[in-house]
């Protein structure tokens, strides 16, 4: 089993951060250097909002990975992939805030409010919010660990409203090559929690009622 | 190369999108769906030989090879907007002739309503054919007034060339002041018929893609609003976009769709 030390974990972590940051950097240096193509804003807004679907699976994928191979020391990864996704949502979100409704709150909300589309992708991203600001250690501790936990499940929902947004964004082109693939790992990622949540569900079941049948008296 | 006579009357303020973008920026989902894709794709498109058949309701049925259909009216070079559905738009230059040169020489026969346009499929040649995204072939139409209409242009260059494949070479229309996509590219058939045509787009998504598709800045798409548009290649950054103009600033045809509602037969 690999078990880095303090020093490769740290090592390991600002690898993992360079690497996330990537896609960000890249659109940052293509702007520069004329390179978003003939529509650069779509360019960016697709481009961010593919990062924030990545990065929701990703995260979502730690757990599983984590079980499957043993490597309990992938959980310390969770918190900045986590905010990853968050920092690429919010990135997808400006970009529409800024450059598609210059900061025309009012006309931003009525498309918030006329488009299914919008509506479950902003409704995404603001359920993520309490996410990021509950992702210290402080708040942690304030929550208290189960309902720090039940908040933070939320993304459940949260990142099957975002292939919603995505699957709607591309029905009416018709392309759902893309979506597809997302939907199966993301319902593949889901499907694996109802499995295990089943599983302890019966295996606890099974323990219970092992314990009244010795209770019984003979 | 091919260049028109430039027509006076459609000469445009606005500047010219550059070549590059028009030519990299494309729906043409024959050779994929991603935009760049069909400058990537679209090479292996075959376009001489190439003959278009005339059919249906007319008088004088042809099948015409594409130096003759070239040879039918003097080419012209014209300045159109390019208004896409999806809310972007371009300004590009044009060279062809008005499709009523066409209409006029096969003779359509009373019964001749509308105009059915049949681009190219073969699988061979496009691989985006194995894609699911559209039933093929791609068929666009028009009622036979609005292809009589001296904007609709048949179209074989642009810039002063010969159309690139991803452009809908060898032979294509534009139709300005409808949305880009009632313009078929790559045309190998062109049918007179009694009935409204069953067109691609119209067909898979009825509620977002009506027949007629004016360019229309009260009518929005289900998913966006098509009040504003962005000029591609022009506006930057931090400009703002544009407002969409009615029949794309096209008021001429507004004739043809007196008595009719627009926001019905949108």
């Amino acid at each position: 089993m690999i078990n880095p030390n303090p020093k490769q974990f740290r090592l390991l972590k600002a690898t993992l951060f360079a690497l996330a940051l990537l896609p960000f950097i890249r659109l940052v240096v293509y702007a520069f250097i004329d390179q978003l193509g003939a529509n650069p804003i779509e360019f960016i807004t697709r481009s961010t909002g593919d990062w924030t679907l990545y990065f929701l699976c990703i995260t979502l994928a730690v757990t599983p990975l984590r079980r499957f191979t043993g490597w309990n020391w992938l959980i310390k990864l969770r918190r900045m992939l986590g905010l990853f996704a968050f920092f690429y949502a919010a990135s997808h979100f400006t970009t529409f805030l800024w450059f598609d409704h210059f900061f025309d709150i009012t006309e931003m909300l009525k498309d918030v409010y006329k488009r299914p589309f919008i509506t479950v992708g902003f409704i995404a991203f603001v359920l993520l919010i309490p996410l990021a600001v509950t992702s210290t250690n402080g708040m942690i501790k304030r929550l208290g660990g189960k309902r720090w936990q039940w908040l933070h499940r939320t993304v459940y929902g949260i990142v099957m409203l975002g292939m919603l947004h995505f699957w709607w964004m591309r029905a009416g082109k018709h392309n759902f090559e893309k979506p597809i693939i997302f939907g199966t790992i993301v319902a593949i990622l889901l499907l694996l929690r109802v499995y295990w949540y089943l599983k302890q569900k019966r295996e606890t079941g099974i323990r219970q009622s092992a314990v009244v049948q010795k209770r019984q008296p003979t | 190369k091919l260049l028109g006579k430039q027509n006076p009357v459609y000469l445009m303020t606005d500047k010219t999108t550059p070549y590059k973008d028009a030519t990299t920026y494309n729906n043409y989902y024959e050779f994929g769906t991603d935009k760049a894709e069909p400058a990537q794709n679209a090479g292996t498109l075959k376009t001489r030989p190439w003959t278009v058949s005339i059919e249906g309701e007319v008088k004088k049925p042809m099948t015409l090879d594409l130096d003759s259909l070239m040879k039918l009216a003097p080419m012209e070079q014209r300045i159109y907007r390019l208004r896409c559905v999806e809310g972007w738009s371009m300004v590009i230059p044009w060279e062809g002739y008005s499709l009523s040169a066409l209409i006029k020489k096969v003779e359509p026969t009373g019964n001749a309503k509308y105009i059915e346009f049949t681009t190219l499929a073969d699988k061979k040649q496009m691989p985006g054919l194995n894609s699911p995204v559209l039933e093929w072939p791609y068929v666009e139409g028009l009622r036979m007034d609005e292809a009589m209409h001296p904007l609709a242009l048949l179209t074989f260059g642009m810039y002063g060339e010969v159309l690139p494949n991803q452009n809908g070479a060898p032979v294509r229309m534009v139709v300005p002041w409808k949305y880009g996509f009632k313009s078929a590219k790559s045309i190998v058939k062109i049918r007179f018929l009694k009935e409204q045509p069953k067109t691609a787009w119209n067909l898979t998504a009825a509620n977002e893609y009506g027949f007629y598709s004016n360019v229309n800045p009260t009518v929005d798409h289900p998913r966006w609003s098509q009040a504003t548009e962005r000029r591609i290649g022009e506006d930057g950054f931090f400009t703002k976009k544009r407002k969409t103009l009615m029949f794309n600033g096209y008021n001429d045809v507004a004739s043809l769709y007196t008595g009719m509602d627009l926001k019905k037969y949108f």
